[in-house]
């Protein structure tokens, strides 16, 4: 069986925001309230995803590919060719940053699945999660890092300026930000393996160590997720993408399964309350996220943070106008918004939850 | 009469000087080793099992059991068991019995598996100061859950969940039928299991009428010889069991001798008094998988679609059988390994047929999950859990909880002497004579045994806050905090296993 593997180990720094009138912010914003965290990273690894970022192309969804070598790339272009229309096709722009010598090929498209090649009633989403899972954990040399619309996601090995100097994050306005600084402890890094972590319009930045990672992979690979990443953020993407969009959960209900009550807290709600709770547990138990983690993802209607069940690492959120912030640190926050109006550290296991309006 | 040559395993011995004649070793042994002779304590130590009640109820210290040093010429191919039971068949021309789960010295996987721990990268749990839970629910589950908001905006299941068995922690008394063991045996388990918030199981010996207070922890059992069973029955506890198979003698039915059918146990086994109890090897409705599936509704259908819970020995092919019994409509799969215990049976079956549940265990679960079924079905190993790190282990390997019989008996005073068939048990466990079966008080054992439960489950807690998680779902399955030490890499494949040092 599949059990063979390297899980990747690493801390953290995380930051977010959403602006809910979908007022286009400039990434130099994110990228600011990142790189005020340095003790959460070592340089080894640092991505930006934003939402908003395309509104020329929102209709398809933006495949971007990094590819180890030329080779690949046609391989690649030959199998999404048989499958999807391309709309465009080009270089993720970016710019020569001396920190960073090397780096894969970058490339983005704009793609719709072709009609006729869906299964009977099978939806796009559906069929676009094949197509990732195929490329990413069939095509050596070839990873698709971000597959949602009017969203992307940018990232790679290097320091968290550098990074959004080689990407050019401050050119990109988008409504929703997220960003990531790590801190690795066993891998030497490598451009996939940096956050976000993204699936269709999933984004996911991730600050911590799933404890459970053993059986959450093992439950997800049961409904056909391959999990190539081998890190925990990889296991929380498809977790949300498993319970949201595929058996339907709304967001709230989809956290109290992955960062469930426990059972004293349960035990105590009304008769009904308790039912849906204790039927949550039963059913995804497997699913339940254990062991110090803050997480913010984002969606393509809204962005959420959560804790682990006994907040084992930080989360502070505050709200100044339409705007809602969340970081690992207090610090990261007031660097790009001095003056909230609000500042809270959220519970263990409460999300925040911001929609877009 | 013709001397045995088999010669005694045990010699007991008194000391002359210490020893004042009280008679209690007479009193206690229940194989009749001690007859007095007059002005001191005989001893025949051929019938001695060395099961210890007479030391143990000597006040003098005066008695020593001890392995009998005049055996066979030492041979490391030709064991003494080997030579003794053909000693033993030459002149009897019968099979060797025996009792308890085989003692035989194959590789233990259990010993050979070690647990994680945390360290800097996340941190562990300290299980005195933060919560940690062991609440597991056995039965089926669906793939997903329906959820409605109400006007109010509360949360509503839109479909209600299949019934489940609550378990305060996740281990279950094994099935042992009165008759096999005492019913002051079964109310110790009974009591236990009521005040641990477990369930014990009948076995395939019916439910006496005192039991009836503990139905709400109890799973009654169907097996080949129908014991005790009416639809009275089969709605009696929680859930209902069809025993197809048992680790210790897969394949073998059993037989439960008229000697220990007195009238209690006659009335509940629905049968005359002093007629063997014969279970058939198969159940004789059941010669196929559909034809398992057509008991199962039934029983469905009696009970109002209680849980049925099906157990399987440990066999070759384990994985694919669990697979259709899960098919088959079972909402728990119970997997008893071939170190799992027994009242009686043939010792060249408990000694060479069946697999270790580590591998029964790893295997059905790995199916399960390849086929993607594991939902539909919990499964529970037993056969050989030994401690709270097997019970660990067994549920990192897959395991939704594991059964105990074994270490429940020896918290009533069980030494796995393995002479359970005679009927002589002198702690008053395997054995109806009412002089013996009254020393078990259920109330004093009762508690030992839920000190046993409460024990372990302390130990569940610290392993799981080493683990740096605070529920016992997040261990289940979690194969990843496993490590094997010196296991080759076919069997590391088989368990799902990285090798320490990975």
């Amino acid at each position: 069986m599949n059990h063979n593997f390297q899980k990747d180990i690493s801390g953290c720094g995380l930051t977010g925001l959403i602006s809910r009138k979908r007022h286009r912010i400039s990434g130099s914003d994110i990228v600011k309230s990142l790189c005020l965290m340095t003790d959460r990273g070592n340089g080894l690894g640092a991505g930006y995803a934003a939402y908003g970022i395309y509104p020329d192309f929102k209709d398809f969804y933006a495949f971007h590919i990094m590819y180890d070598e030329p080779a690949v790339r046609r391989t690649v272009e030959e199998y999404l060719k048989s499958s999807y229309h391309i709309e465009k096709i080009e270089e993720i722009p970016t710019k020569a940053v001396k920190a960073i010598p090397i780096s894969p090929m970058l490339i983005r498209y704009f793609v719709s699945p072709l009609k006729e090649k869906l299964a009977g009633d099978q939806q796009e989403t559906d069929f676009v999660v094949n197509t990732v899972m195929k490329v990413n954990s069939e095509i050596d040399g070839a990873y698709i890092f971000s597959s949602g619309k009017n969203m992307g996601a940018f990232k790679g090995v290097g320091n968290p300026s550098e990074i959004a100097e080689f990407f050019k994050i401050d050119e990109y306005e988008g409504y929703i930000w997220t960003a990531h600084t790590r801190f690795p402890t066993n891998t030497p890094g490598w451009w996939g393996g940096a956050h976000p972590f993204t699936l269709l319009d999933w984004s996911i930045v991730h600050n911590g160590e799933i404890s459970s990672y053993g059986i959450n992979k093992r439950y997800l690979e049961m409904y056909g997720y391959k999990l190539t990443l081998l890190t925990d953020t990889e296991v929380a993407a498809y977790l949300l993408d498993l319970l949201i969009r595929r058996h339907g959960l709304s967001i709230p209900v989809a956290c109290l399964a992955l960062a469930a009550p426990f059972w004293k807290n349960i035990d105590q709600r009304d008769p009904e309350e308790k039912e849906v709770l204790t039927a949550l547990r039963q059913t995804y138990g497997s699913a339940l996220l254990n062991g110090p983690f803050s997480i913010l993802f984002g969606h393509s209607n809204g962005l959420v943070g959560i804790n682990d069940r006994i907040k084992l690492r930080p989360l502070v959120a505050a709200i100044k106008d339409d705007v809602t912030y969340m970081a690992s640190e207090e610090s990261a926050i007031r660097a790009i918004c001095p003056q909230p109006e609000k500042v809270w550290a959220p519970r263990a296991g409460e999300p925040v939850i911001v929609n877009l309006d | 009469m013709f001397k045995s040559l088999a010669p005694p395993e045990y010699l007991a011995t008194i000391d002359r000087e210490k020893c004042i004649r009280c008679k209690r070793c007479i009193q206690n042994c229940g194989w009749g080793v001690y007859a007095w002779g007059g002005d001191k304590v005989l001893i025949d130590t051929f019938k001695c099992v060395k099961c210890l009640r007479c030391y143990h109820y000597c006040p003098e210290e005066a008695i020593e059991i001890k392995d009998n040093p005049t055996k066979f010429k030492q041979n490391a191919y030709w064991s003494f068991n080997n030579i003794r039971n053909i000693k033993k068949q030459a002149e009897t021309g019968g099979i060797p019995l025996t009792g308890m789960g085989s003692d035989m010295p194959y590789p233990i996987l259990f010993d050979n598996l070690l647990i994680d721990a945390c360290q800097v990268t996340n941190p562990s749990i300290d299980p005195l100061r933060e919560p940690m839970e062991l609440r597991t629910y056995l039965g089926k589950k669906p793939s997903n859950v329906k959820v409605e908001k109400t006007k109010d905006g509360k949360l509503k299941l839109s479909e209600p969940m299949p019934p489940q068995i609550k378990l305060d922690l996740p281990i279950i008394f094994s099935p042992m039928s009165y008759g096999s063991i005492s019913l002051n045996a079964q109310k110790v388990l009974a009591q236990a299991a009521k005040a641990s918030g477990i369930v014990m199981n009948t076995g395939e010996g019916g439910l006496h009428e005192d039991l009836f207070p503990y139905r709400s922890n109890i799973i009654v059992q169907v097996a080949s010889g129908r014991f005790g069973v009416n639809p009275e029955y089969l709605n009696a506890g929680v859930a209902v069991e069809i025993k197809i198979g048992q680790g210790a003698k897969p394949g073998i039915g059993g037989h439960l001798p008229g000697e220990k059918i007195p009238l209690e146990v006659a009335r509940t086994r629905m049968i005359p008094v002093g007629t063997d109890a014969i279970s058939p090897a198969p159940q004789h409705d059941i010669y196929s998988i559909e034809d398992l599936r057509q008991l199962i509704y039934a029983i469905k259908e009696t009970t109002n679609y209680k849980p049925v819970s099906v157990k399987i020995a440990a066999v070759h092919n384990v994985a694919a059988i669990a697979s259709g019994v899960v098919r088959a409509g079972a909402d728990i799969v119970y997997i008893d390994g071939f170190r799992g215990g027994t009242g009686a049976a043939p010792s060249i079956i408990r000694d060479h047929l069946g697999i270790p549940i580590e591998h029964a265990l790893a295997a059905v679960d790995d199916r399960l999950r390849q086929e993607g079924i594991r939902n539909e079905a919990s499964i529970i190993a037993a056969g050989g859990i030994r401690s709270s790190a097997d019970v660990a282990k067994a549920i990192a390997l897959g395991a939704d909880a594991v059964g105990i019989g074994t270490a429940a008996l020896i918290t009533m005073g069980c030494t796995t002497c393995g002479k359970c068939y005679t009927g002589n048990c002198s702690w008053g466990i395997t054995t109806q004579r009412p002089e013996l079966t009254a020393r078990l008080d259920p109330e004093v054992y009762a508690e030992r045994l839920t000190n046993l439960i409460r024990a372990w489950s302390h130990e569940l807690k610290e392993i799981l806050g080493a683990l740096g998680i605070n529920s016992i779902e997040s261990l289940r399955g979690n194969r990843e905090r496993l490590r094997g030490v010196g296991l080759d890499s076919f069997t590391l494949d088989i368990l799902g296993v990285k090798p320490a040092g990975r």
